[in-house]
Order: structure tokens, then C-alpha cells, then sequence
């Protein structure tokens, strides 16, 4: 008896350090920032002032009339929507190569994984030198000049400085996403193949026997076994995609007419250079209602499991 | 079990020694930190020069060089925000003139007045009274300002101009022709990179002054000028057919890269802060040789400044120091140092010409006899709420063209954020 009373002693006491910091730095300042978000601080008179005057939803309302934060939005939508697909679709063709152990394979499977190991800083920094258009048709820089050395100028267009845009698509994106996806499909790759190598080899076999085809096997055997790593996989990707800050901040910033804005640099504008703490502070809320609309069908369906 | 105790042990005398050593220069009070975001080319120079005229003055007194690095001052603004609210400032800190000055940090009450200072030094007139008046509120001045640098300024590669039979434009009209001559001729009329947006900002700024005229641009800031005065629908419309003459890739380049377009040859003209002259200077060009340089058309007579100055703030741990600082940037002597490094001109008026460049020597003339007007783009003229919500709206407008929904815009912006 005195024993287990010391043992839920010492493992309150180990604990306690972890729920203090959790309760003051994550729950309280996400309060802190709902209450700020529902303040008048947009000016740094107010804010210094630590004037209590509550607006309610003000700062929300005229943010979603606003025209950048409407643009950011739909940026954001299509940004997770092709970041995703595209991450699956080369990680899963990836596992599946790497699967049949070819010839430096060990190599390959280190290598796309090594890009997840760098910061979004650097890596945008570099994709910006090799998306940067240059002056067309005159002056082409990076992929552009590529493109002109190998004869193919149809190819040639602005990259990330392009204004386009098709059903709320800004075609900008198409750069940035194509560097998130080199980034993080090593990713997904690895989380594959881990999956793959657990799959009993009799099963295929069997499958094989019976005259399956090689897009059967994968359609009806590997991908519903994999199913909840490729759903891991989904929730890990949507959580990067809405905080690419990072990446877009060190690419392109938030681009001409907003083309390759996102709420999180405009959070980070909003507070951090224009001293509007209340329209910031509701960015970061909205961000985060959008990362547990993601998060929490998730973690409520592997409790069920569990 | 030894090996633990002996590492506490050392790390107890390490946490122990720290104390003593921050105690000790607490008590030595021989300091005096200056926070700035001088660390680029020439105004690091600049700044260390000050500091050494400053060490033969008070050789007792060290100086901290509290300095964060960061595209014009954004990250150092940030910093200097949060140490200013947790009421741990510097002793002094660089700071533009104007509503970034008064609109942060004065009329919050986080200042102190230094009028009796700049009286008892006996360096009150001896400023250009129009920029000693940006930094003052309610009849006290709050800052000692430093060097002073001019936005409303357009370069021009003579080679380019002469290749082409185009003449260095004397209004809007011409100017706008000229740009199409270039255009024709397949060189890029006017090199722009505004991916950090307030290099658009800051050509808009240089055509409300173009339209309104320094008075009526001053207006809008102390409320003589109405928003909707139609001058300001007209700038809109000048920056809207100038800016189809721009590079295409403009919102991938910085304005480094914008002035390094016009020194290869590629463009024929460059609107950008003076501070531009110091960059080409340092790509090898001669002022007044391989470029040429004048005000933005039809903003002659108003020189739009941007001045860095510094400041007391309340609570600084070394006010003593700070106002030994403070004199020493303030003399002849202090502007003289700084001012030809980093490549700007005092804000005294008695400085000595011959330190200067033809350039430089141009705007010090420009500057004691022109109208002085603040500049939007570098935060002198109305509150950072402001700046960064026409930074978007000329942003967007590029890409639109959408007069009306700028001027709308502009409007709201106005009556949201200027008071």
C-alpha cells in the first residue's frame, strides 16, 4: 500500500512539470488569443493602453470581407489539396519501386528522404533562385534558362511572379507546391514502405496464383491494408500544408495580388509589422480551428479503435 | 556518482560566476547600449566610425553595439517593440522620424522630451527646423536625428538614355513617353523589385506628391487634405500606366536587384530612396558619370525624407550615457563621420560640404531649401497600420488596375488608421 501511494507520488511529480507548461504556454495563451482576437487591438496605442474594449466577432467578420485574407483562403484549399495528392502519389510509386529491393535501393530510400531533414528556409531559398523567371524572352533565369538551353521556350513562363488564376487556382502555386512536394514525399514514402514490408508475401503470392494483375494487387490488397498509414499520412501533410509559413515567407512572400499568400503570413504581417494584434490573433484562431477540423475526426476515430 | 556531483558542482560555480560578472559591470556603470539595425554595407561602417569618435570623447563610457540584422530594420523593429513593452529598454535606439517615433513610442508615454538638451547644447537651430519638427509632439522635440536620406529620387543609366535618343524627362507627360521610347526599343523602361512591396508604395508616395503638391501630401496626415481629394485618384492612374512599363518579374526581385537591371544596361531607368546611389557606387559607377539622377517628374521643391534618429527612452539604464550619445550624433562633428560612409547627408545644415559626393552635394542643397514632406513607405508619415494596409492595397493594384477599388481602398485605409 505505501508503496503504490509512493509510486503515483513520484509519477505525479514527473508529470506535473509536462501539464504545468502545457496548461500556462499551449491552453493559455490559445485563450489568451481568443480573447485578444476579440479585442480592439489594432492600433499599439490600444494595445499599450491594455484597453478592455470587447468587439465580439468584429475582427472576424471584417476579416473574411477582407480581400487578401478571401485570397488566402482559397490558396490555402488548393495548396493541401494538390501538396497532398501530389505527396501520395510520388511516395506511394516511390515504396512501391523501392519495395522490389532493386539495385541501390538503400541508396534511393535514403536519398528522398534526405530533403525532409532540411529546414523550409533553406529549401525555399533554393527553389526561389531556380523558379525566379528572369526577364523572358530576353534575360530567362534558373529553370527558365534551362528551359531555353534545351530548346523548349514553350515551356517558359513566370513561375511564382505569374497573376493567372483559373476557378480561385492562383497557377503561382504551382511553384511553390512543387517544391512542398519534393520536400514531403519522402515522407510518405517511408511511411509506405514501412507498411509494405509488414505485408505477408503469401497474400501476394496467392493473389498472384489467381491471376490478379499487378494494379489489382495494389488496389484491392495493398491499399486497403494500408489504409490507416495513408490516412496518418493525410493528417500529417494537411497539418504541414497549413503551416507551410516557412517555405512561402523564405520562396516568395506573399506574392504579387496575394497570388501565393497564406493565413500564416499574414498572421505574422498583420501582428508583427503592422501592429493590428486583433486581426492577427484571429488569424491564428481561424488556422487553428482549421487544423482541429482536420485533427480531431482523426484522434476521435483512433480512441474508437483503441 | 562523483561524476555528477562534479558536474553540478561546476555548473553551480558557472551560474554563480555569471551573477558576479553581471553585478560587477552593473556596478562599473560605464555603459551605454545602442540598439540599431545597422549591419549592412556602409552604414555598419558608419555606425562603427561613431562609435569610435564617441570612444575618444568618453573613453570611460564602453559602448554595446546592440544591432539586428534584417531587411530595413522589420526584425529589429519587432524586437525593439517587445523590449520596449517589457520595460527593458536600450539606452537609446535608431528610429525614423515621425509617426514610427511619435505614433509607437511617444504618445504611448514611453519617452522622454530631450528639447532642453538639444537648448542647452546649443544645436536647436542648427537642424533643419521641418525635420526637427517631424519628431515632435506637443511642443517637445523627442529625438536627435542622424542622417537623412531622400525617396522621391529616380535614376537613370545615361548610356541607355542616349542610345535610345531619350532625354531626361521634365514632367509626368514626358516622362510617360519616354518610358514608351524604351519600351519600343526592347529594354525594360523602368527596373522595379517590390518583393518586399514597399518599393510600389514608395513610387506611389513619390506621384501623391507629384499630384497634391508637398502642402496637400502633407495635409493628409495632419488633416488639411482630405481623402478623396480627386489628386489622389489621379496619382493612382499616373502609378497605373507607369507601372506597364516595369519588368515582368518584378515580384521576384528586391531592390538591390531592380538598381543592378539598370547598372547592367538592361533598363533605362530606377525610382528608388537615395540610398540606391551608395549601392550603384559600390557596383563601381561614379555619380553623375555613368548615371544620372533628379527628382520623381513634378516633385521638385518637395524632398520626401527619411531620417533615422535617436532617442531617450523612459527607463534606459544609462541615461547619462545616453545623453553623452546623443550629443555626440548630434554634433557637426558625429554627421560628418557617419554621413559620408553610409553614403546619406545630415540633417544639420552647417555640415562641410567637401566630404560630400556630387550626388550627396546636390540633395544637401535640395534638402535646405525644399519643402520637407514624410515618406509613407518608411513609416514617417502615418501609423504602421497604415503602411502595411496601402502595401497591400498597391499590391493588389498592380495586378487589378482597378482605379476606383485602390481609391476606395485608400480611403478606408485613411479614415481606419489616420487620425
Amino acid at each position: 500500500m505505501k508503496r503504490k501511494h509512493k509510486e503515483s507520488l513520484t509519477s505525479i511529480a514527473i508529470l506535473s512539470p509536462s501539464i504545468i507548461t502545457l496548461a500556462i504556454f499551449v491552453y493559455g495563451f490559445i485563450s489568451r488569443s481568443v480573447q485578444i482576437s476579440m479585442l480592439d487591438w489594432d492600433t499599439f496605442a490600444n494595445f499599450m493602453r491594455k484597453a478592455k474594449d470587447y468587439v465580439g466577432l468584429e475582427n472576424y467578420i471584417s476579416l473574411f470581407t477582407e480581400s487578401r485574407f478571401q485570397t488566402d483562403l482559397w490558396n490555402t484549399l488548393y495548396f493541401t489539396l494538390f501538396f497532398i495528392i501530389g505527396c501520395l502519389a510520388i511516395g506511394i510509386l516511390l515504396s512501391l519501386i523501392l519495395n522490389n529491393k532493386p539495385r541501390g535501393g538503400y541508396f534511393f530510400q535514403n536519398l528522398y528522404l534526405f530533403p525532409m531533414a532540411i529546414s523550409f528556409v533553406v529549401t525555399g531559398t533554393v527553389w526561389r533562385w531556380i523558379f525566379a523567371p528572369g526577364r523572358l524572352p530576353n534575360n530567362p533565369r534558373g529553370i527558365n534558362l534551362l528551359f531555353e538551353q534545351l530548346g523548349l521556350q514553350n515551356l517558359q513562363w513566370g513561375w511564382f511572379t505569374s497573376t493567372n488564376s483559373f476557378l480561385g487556382f492562383n497557377v503561382a502555386l504551382i511553384a511553390v507546391i512543387i517544391a512542398a512536394i519534393w520536400q514531403y514525399s519522402g515522407y510518405t514514402m517511408a511511411m509506405w514502405l514501412a507498411g509494405l514490408r509488414g505485408i505477408d508475401q503469401q497474400l501476394i503470392e496467392a493473389a498472384r496464383i489467381d491471376g490478379a494483375s499487378k494494379w489489382q494487387i495494389f488496389t484491392k490488397i495493398l491499399f486497403p491494408i494500408q489504409k490507416p498509414i495513408t490516412l496518418s499520412a493525410i493528417i500529417v501533410l494537411a497539418h504541414v500544408s497549413l503551416k507551410a509559413f516557412a517555405l512561402i515567407y523564405a520562396m516568395t512572400g506573399s506574392g504579387p495580388n496575394n497570388v501565393t499568400d497564406i493565413p500564416a503570413v499574414y498572421m505574422f504581417e498583420a501582428t508583427f509589422r503592422s501592429n493590428r494584434y486583433s486581426t492577427g490573433s484571429a488569424i491564428a484562431i481561424v488556422l487553428l480551428m482549421m487544423v482541429g477540423l482536420l485533427i480531431i475526426p482523426y484522434l476521435v476515430n483512433s480512441f474508437k479503435e483503441e | 556518482m562523483l561524476f555528477r556531483k562534479s558536474m553540478l558542482l561546476s555548473i553551480l560555480l558557472m551560474v554563480a560566476l555569471l551573477f558576479v560578472s553581471s553585478f560587477s559591470a552593473m556596478a562599473q556603470n560605464g555603459e551605454v547600449e545602442i540598439f540599431s539595425w545597422w549591419t549592412g554595407g556602409g552604414e555598419e561602417e558608419g555606425l562603427n566610425a561613431l562609435i569610435e569618435l564617441f570612444n575618444e570623447n568618453y573613453p570611460n563610457v564602453e559602448v554595446i553595439n546592440a544591432t539586428v540584422a534584417g531587411g530595413a530594420g522589420s526584425n529589429a523593429k519587432a524586437v525593439l517593440k517587445t523590449r520596449m513593452v517589457g520595460g527593458n529598454p536600450p539606452d537609446s535606439f535608431q528610429v525614423h522620424g515621425g509617426a514610427e517615433l511619435v505614433n509607437t513610442y511617444v504618445e504611448t508615454g514611453l519617452m522622454e522630451p530631450i528639447t532642453g538638451l538639444l537648448e542647452e547644447w546649443g544645436v536647436k537651430d542648427k537642424f533643419n527646423q521641418q525635420i526637427l519638427e517631424m519628431s515632435s509632439y506637443e511642443g517637445e522635440y523627442y529625438s536627435v536625428p542622424v542622417n537623412v536620406h531622400r525617396s522621391n529620387i529616380m535614376f537613370y543609366n545615361k548610356a541607355v538614355l542616349e542610345e535610345n535618343n531619350v532625354e531626361p524627362p521634365t514632367d509626368l507627360a514626358s516622362f510617360k513617353e519616354a518610358l514608351a521610347k524604351l519600351d519600343e526599343a526592347g529594354v525594360v523602361p523602368l527596373s522595379l523589385g517590390d518583393t518586399n512591396k514597399w518599393p510600389a508604395t514608395q513610387i506611389f508616395e513619390s506621384l501623391l506628391v507629384s499630384t497634391l503638391g508637398p502642402d496637400g501630401y502633407n495635409g493628409l496626415w495632419n488633416g488639411n487634405t482630405a481623402a478623396d481629394d480627386p489628386a489622389v485618384r489621379e496619382a493612382l492612374v499616373h502609378f497605373n500606366d507607369i507601372m506597364q512599363y516595369v519588368n515582368e518579374d518584378h515580384s521576384a526581385l528586391t531592390w538591390q536587384d531592380a538598381t543592378q537591371i539598370m547598372h547592367e544596361g538592361e533598363a533605362g531607368f530606377n525610382i528608388m530612396g537615395d540610398w540606391a546611389e551608395g549601392y550603384m557606387k559600390t557596383l563601381g559607377w561614379t555619380p553623375g558619370e555613368e548615371f544620372g539622377w533628379m527628382p520623381v517628374p513634378e516633385s521638385e521643391g518637395t524632398f520626401i525624407v527619411i531620417t533615422d534618429t535617436f532617442g531617450l527612452p523612459k527607463g534606459a539604464p544609462n541615461p547619462e550615457n545616453a545623453k553623452k550619445w546623443l550629443k555626440t550624433i548630434a554634433s557637426v562633428e558625429g554627421q560628418d563621420t557617419f554621413n559620408p560612409i553610409k553614403g546619406s547627408i545630415p540633417a544639420r545644415l552647417d555640415a562641410d560640404k567637401s566630404k560630400y559626393d556630387p550626388y550627396l552635394t546636390s540633395a544637401m542643397e535640395d534638402f535646405a531649401e525644399d519643402t520637407l514632406s514624410p515618406s509613407i513607405a518608411h513609416g514617417s508619415a502615418a501609423p504602421e497600420g497604415f503602411i502595411t494596409a496601402l502595401n497591400d492595397t498597391i499590391n493588389e493594384f498592380i495586378t487589378t488596375g482597378d482605379v476606383d477599388e485602390a481609391f476606395e481602398n485608400f480611403q478606408k485605409n485613411h479614415e481606419e488608421y489616420v487620425q
